[in-house]
């Protein structure tokens, strides 16, 4: 599923919605759940999963093609972990 | 850095101010579309999300593990597992 056909099927769902109405409520969830990991925040939906932010440390990475080492600088890096009842759910 | 912890709430209201629904039904719909995720991910579905990520459902073989407190041998089942692939427009957005 793609986020477009996810719109479409919110609108198939939702008759009484415009298509753009539709689009933006999903463009909002995303815009906000990435705003707020920009912002270092957690984001917790229960049942469905928690977004974070890890950091990572620099290391000396390698070039796989020539085995350079190469400097990775220190970064962040989204995380998500499954929520309980979806994680059951997909057993 | 903050330790805000961002809810349902903050993402319903977020689609209450941007679209204008009444509170009630952008809760709704928020509910709607994690819905629609879970219900494609359960059907082992790849859930694409363009800018963001994507989510899909890796199976795992059954493993041989220990119980950390007796040192017990135990199988752990074959299982499936969610994975988050963020894209490189969020990994970018996250470092600057």
């Amino acid at each position: 599923m793609t986020k477009s056909e996810l719109i479409a099927r919110l609108a198939e769902m939702n008759p009484h919605l415009y298509q753009r109405d539709v689009e933006r409520i999903v463009a909002t969830i995303f815009d906000e759940i990435t705003d707020a990991l920009a912002r270092g925040d957690r984001v917790e939906l229960r049942g469905f999963g928690a977004f974070s932010v890890k950091h990572r440390d620099a290391r000396v990475g390698r070039n796989p093609r020539t085995g350079d080492a190469v400097p990775v600088g220190e970064k962040k890096v989204p995380y998500f972990k499954t929520g309980k009842q979806l994680r059951e759910r997909l057993n | 850095m903050s330790e805000t912890t961002i809810t349902r709430a903050d993402l319903a209201e977020a689609v209450y101010q941007e679209v204008g629904l009444s509170r009630n039904e952008s809760a709704q719909l928020l509910e709607t579309v994690l819905d629609e995720i879970s219900t494609a991910l359960i059907k082992d579905e790849v859930v694409k999300i363009s800018s963001f990520g994507s989510f899909s459902v890796r199976q795992k073989g059954q493993r041989i593990g220990r119980n950390p407190k007796t040192g017990d041998e135990v199988p752990i089942l074959p299982r499936k597992v969610l994975v988050f692939r963020p894209s490189q427009v969020l990994k970018a957005r996250i470092n600057t």
